[in-house]
């Protein structure tokens, strides 16, 4: 019993899907040559919602949210698998397999990734995302006015790009307007900016907000993403299999350890998306702010905030930095090439309709133009920052994001290293065992990596 | 009757045990409980001791929620464990009979066979488990999740092992003299005396299946096959825009509720199972 | 001795009966156990979405596992079985003696009969979810103790080795007691009244009783228990994972062999993962082995018509 109990739970390990049962109607051809059917693959209903927020041809959506039906009569089959211990990735992987033998119907037709992972779906050697250009798509012209790392991020090792976005995710500082009065006697953000325009200006600002009995940030887990995205080097060169540890990467460790030691960040909160985290957030807690992007500002802090409105307020962050993001990709092999050409252009290239999309859902979207626009109007202004319109302040950041240079193995590196240290911030571990723990750990990942590089 | 005395200290210290026991049982249950009256940004800010006033709104949330089939869900359960457990402890008490009442060559390699599997992690076998059922066709089907418990090792043990506290084999030779059938002599003289036992590998086996969470995520894909655990993880895996804790509390209530009920139906059964499985020799 | 004429005409009922288990088996574990074992010697892994080999490559995967720190993660194993199968078969062991005592009067019984098994009814990761958030540091666990005045500073238990084990091992303790405890109820309940009628009118104590005819009564019940408690024990899985979002914190102390087995999977290496498979399956063979040949002592079926031929005795002796 105890057995089958165990098993209960077990995380999905392994391998799956090979065929999509309950996606097969008759693999008749309409009018156009098309498809039937559109297979999307996601792990959640944001892209849907999008898609029937601005893809003209959307006629309705079956309650369950499983079919989109097209005004010719199109059905978009949605395929949800959840994030959670990788099974999305799992199921998405074992689809694409079998991609090729798969029924015209069962074909994959478009799939979506995320920044941390995007790179190994577009990956020239696996061509499973198709290059825009063969869709007739022009990321010279068509998608201009997008913000230029976000097709970075969706090309290549050749410089072809082969996903796209609707979202931007250009991360702000945001803090607490009366911890600001309290400690440094004005809440402006132009005021506030200034104290943590960079990493030395930063430390002294932590100093203060100590004295206070405040601490800057939650978690060393927070300020990750600075460091993360500013990496010279990707962590495994194409064609290697070795994992060069960015000194960046070491800048974040041992500045973390300080930073914790010093008492500037809240011992009792170990990384983020756990209950003390949350608790972090609320009006109870000593935290003066937090990096987020547009996302985290609506969708995390605004949830576990329990004051009044107005309370909160964002200014340009210590270093530009990038979290997040969802990347489209036309599936090699998709039978309905016109729709999924259509829907990538209208959910990701048009600026009325990323304009809309920033207005219904608040994302930071992919139109340079748009977010300015955004940036100037004040009808983008939100309560939850007493009035403040954070586009002002996301504007710059997006233009200046450089993004750091991926790799397949990014997802378990990025994961795997806070991990690993983790134990040595609290003090529970040597640095030299916390480093030998990283390696074992990437290599039971990755079982193709034969060394890590560590900076001298 | 000297043992009056001791009894009654025993009585105390028993109650003592089962009481503190019971609250650490229930504690948990509790906070379940409070947890799936407040609402998720309650619940962010912390713990409360008091239950919270969005029970309702959170029962409405799981239950119709269009995109979220909870009672479909719980159908499917039902199903898959109901006859996963009868399949299993039917099955299980005829292998056992079998290997227990009669004589043959391979009985003892059929016995340490069996042995030799139970130890076997079912992890181990779960790729080429999926591989097999794809190949079969039976992919997105309910199908797998029922069939393979008709072999059950540890439950055949468990099995075996009772028969062999309970069932003297004269009464199967009276009942041959008798002109009983083999079959209904299995059907209709052993199994009774083992209902303490089915009742007991029911409820494991129906528990065991209705919260199994690894071999349904490989094989379920569409969203009307789904089972309870799936709908869980589905809830947990929701990302920051859909992530709402209360719901995950309610939904995880609201599966426990079924299979409380069952237990309790069960449980009476085990009571009585005492009086019907008593074998006199 | 039994008449061998008698038993070779029902011979074909025997192959009948156990035919169905069988047939099941064959199909649906034995080829996928087949296919585990084949890959155990290959390379077989993916990089990224492309497959890598399979190569055959010996006992490389062996080989280098006995290099990790396999056996490292199976101690912590023993370590977390061992801090929650102790209390629990002892407290089952005590409970199933009391609930079946019809001498002893507890009132209630039926509800805690019901309460003790609550908490096997929720999935064990919901179980750990609970755990999590009740055991963090600004949890409700702590705020209780610091009002009570018995602590001072918050306590990190999920900061320390001590903590995390004790909590992964009274979370098994508090899942399967109860589970435990229903089992063995239903084997005392299998004992013969007379059996017991025997030892009261004997006038047997409460202890004796335990020793001399409950426990050889139940023993091959008890060796059932004991042989699931470790398979299952082995296979812990859900709730350090859980509890340790997957990494085993800290310094991977609470790292379990399925786990371990877990990660491998993760990464599909389906040929390092076969080869711990196999491991995993010769250690619980050896021990099971072990167990059962201790339990149930020389005689496969006798040690109970033993203990039962004792318990006529002593009645036709009293008479």
């Amino acid at each position: 019993m105890i057995k089958r109990r165990a098993i209960a739970a077990l995380l999905i390990a392994s391998m799956c899907a090979g065929t999509l049962a309950g996606c097969g109607n008759s693999g008749q051809s309409g009018t156009t040559g098309e498809g039937k059917v559109i297979n999307i693959y996601s792990w959640n209903d944001e892209f849907r919602q999008r898609v029937e927020a601005v893809y003209p041809e959307v006629e309705k959506t079956s309650e369950d949210g499983t079919v989109t039906t097209l005004k010719d009569g199109t059905e978009i089959h949605w395929i949800i698998n959840p994030n959670q211990d990788g099974v999305y990735q799992q199921k998405l992987d074992e689809a694409l397999l079998n991609q090729a033998d798969a029924a015209a119907d069962d074909k994959i037709d478009i799939f979506l990734s995320e920044t941390d992972y995007v790179n190994k779906y577009t990956d020239a050697d696996a061509d499973v995302a198709m290059p825009l250009a063969d869709l007739g798509i022009d990321p010279a012209t068509d998608l201009k006015d997008q913000y230029e790392f976000t097709k970075t991020t969706a090309s290549d090792m050749n410089g072809v790009q082969r996903g796209s976005t609707w979202q931007c995710c250009p991360g702000l500082l945001v803090y607490r307007r009366d911890i600001a009065m309290d400690v440094f006697g004005t809440d402006d953000p132009e005021a506030i900016g200034e104290k943590v325009k960079d990493w030395d200006t930063m430390k002294a600002t932590a100093e203060e907000l100590k004295a206070k009995g405040y601490y800057t940030f939650a978690s060393y887990a927070d300020t990750f993403r600075l460091y993360g995205n500013s990496i010279g080097d990707s962590w495994v060169k194409q064609g290697e299999t070795v994992i060069n540890v960015d000194q960046k990467i070491m800048d974040w460790i041992s500045d973390s350890k300080e930073w914790l030691d010093a008492g500037y960040l809240d011992k009792t909160v170990k990384g983020q998306w756990n209950d003390d985290w949350n608790k972090s957030m609320g009006s109870a807690s000593k935290v003066f702010a937090f990096l987020f992007p547009a996302w985290g500002i609506d969708f995390t802090l605004k949830p576990n905030w329990d004051g009044d409105a107005g309370a909160w307020a964002v200014t340009n962050p210590p270093q530009e930095y990038n979290w997040g993001g969802s990347y489209v990709h036309a599936c090699t092999g998709t039978d309905n090439p016109e729709h999924v050409k259509d829907i990538i252009l209208a959910v990701t290239a048009s600026e009325d309709n990323l304009l809309k999309i920033s207005r219904d859902y608040s994302d930071f979207t992919n139109t340079t133009v748009g977010m300015q626009k955004a940036a100037g109007d004040d009808t983008f202004s939100s309560e939850f920052l007493g009035g403040q319109n954070p586009f002002m302040y996301f504007a710059p950041v997006a233009e200046n994001i450089k993004i750091a240079p991926l790799s397949a193995y990014d997802q378990g590196c990025v994961e795997l290293i806070q991990n690993a240290f983790s134990d040595y911030f609290q003090g529970l571990v040597e640095y030299d065992k916390a480093k030998t723990n990283f390696e074992t750990a990437i290599k039971e990942r990755y079982p193709d990596i034969t060394e890590i590089r560590w900076p001298d | 009757m000297e043992s009056k005395k001791p009894n009654a200290l025993r009585s105390i210290v028993a109650h003592l045990v089962l009481i503190i026991l019971s609250i650490m049982c229930l504690f948990f249950f509790y906070i379940l409980i409070i947890n799936a009256t407040r609402s998720h940004a309650d619940l962010q800010k912390g713990f409360s001791a008091l239950p919270g006033k969005d029970f309702l709104v959170n029962l409405n949330k799981v239950a119709n929620d269009g995109t979220f089939p909870m009672f479909r869900g719980i159908l499917n359960s039902l199903v898959v464990s109901g006859f996963s457990a009868a399949l299993c402890t039917y099955f299980s008490s005829l292998t056992a009979y079998g290997l227990y009442a009669y004589d043959f060559k391979l009985k003892k390699v059929a016995f340490t066979f069996i042995m030799a599997i139970l130890v076997m992690p079912t992890q181990v076998t779960a790729m080429g488990f999926l591989r097999l059922i794809t190949k079969m066709g039976m992919y997105d089907s309910l199908l797998p999740l029922i069939i393979p418990s008709i072999a059950s090792p540890a439950v055949f043990y468990f099995m075996y092992s009772y028969l062999q506290s309970s069932l003297p084999l004269s009464l199967v030779e009276a009942a041959r003299i008798d002109g009983s059938m083999e079959f209904r002599t299995f059907n209709q003289i052993v199994l009774p005396i083992m209902k303490p036992a089915i009742a007991v590998q029911a409820i494991f086996t129906f528990v065991g299946s209705w919260n199994n969470y690894f071999v349904p995520a490989l094989i379920i894909q569409s969203k009307d096959k789904m089972t309870v655990p799936i709908l869980i993880a589905t809830l947990r895996g929701a990302d920051y825009m859909n992530f709402d804790s209360a719901k995950i509390y309610m939904m995880i209530m609201v599966a426990i509720v079924p299979i409380v009920i069952i237990y309790l139906l069960l449980s009476k059964y085990i009571i009585a199972g005492v009086t019907l499985g008593g074998v006199k020799e | 001795m039994k008449k061998k004429q008698k038993s070779i005409s029902y011979a074909k009922w025997g192959y009948i009966f156990i035919l169905p288990f069988f047939l099941c088996y064959f199909i649906f574990s034995l080829i996928p156990l087949a296919d585990t074992i084949r890959y155990s010697f290959f390379e077989y892994y993916r990089s990224g979405i492309k497959e890598i080999g399979p190569t055959f490559i010996g006992m490389e995967n062996y080989g280098s596992l006995l290099e990790s720190d396999m056996l490292k993660y199976g101690a912590n194993t023993l370590i977390l079985w061992v801090i929650g199968f102790i209390p629990q078969i002892l407290i089952a062991l005590l409970l199933a003696v009391w609930f079946t005592d019809i001498r002893l009067k507890i009132r209630g019984k039926q509800f805690f009969k019901v309460v003790i098994y609550l908490p096997n009814l929720i999935m064990a990761s919901a179980f750990a979810m609970l755990f999590f958030t009740i055991f963090s540091t600004n949890g409700p666990i702590n705020s209780i103790l610091m009002s009570l005045g018995v602590i001072h500073e918050k306590i990190d238990f999920m900061g320390s080795t001590f903590g995390t084990r004790s909590l992964i091992g009274f979370m098994n303790f508090l899942m399967w007691f109860g589970n435990t405890t229903i089992m063995l109820m239903a084997a005392i309940m299998g004992i013969s009244v007379d059996v017991f009628e025997a030892a009261e009118i004997d006038g047997c104590s409460g202890i004796r009783r335990f020793f001399s005819i409950i426990l050889p009564l139940i023993r091959p019940i008890l060796a059932y228990t004991l042989i699931t408690a470790i398979i299952g024990g082995l296979q812990m899985f859900d709730v350090p994972q859980i509890l340790t979002n997957g990494q085993g914190t800290p310094d991977r102390t609470s790292m379990t062999l399925i786990m371990f087995l877990n990660s491998h999977l993760k990464s599909k290496n389906y040929g390092m993962a076969g080869a711990l498979s196999v491991y995993l399956f010769i250690v619980s063979g050896a021990l099971c082995f072990v167990v059962y040949k201790m339990t149930n002592g020389n005689d496969e079926d006798g040690s109970k018509a033993a203990a039962k031929r004792r318990a006529k005795e002593e009645k036709r002796r009293r008479k």
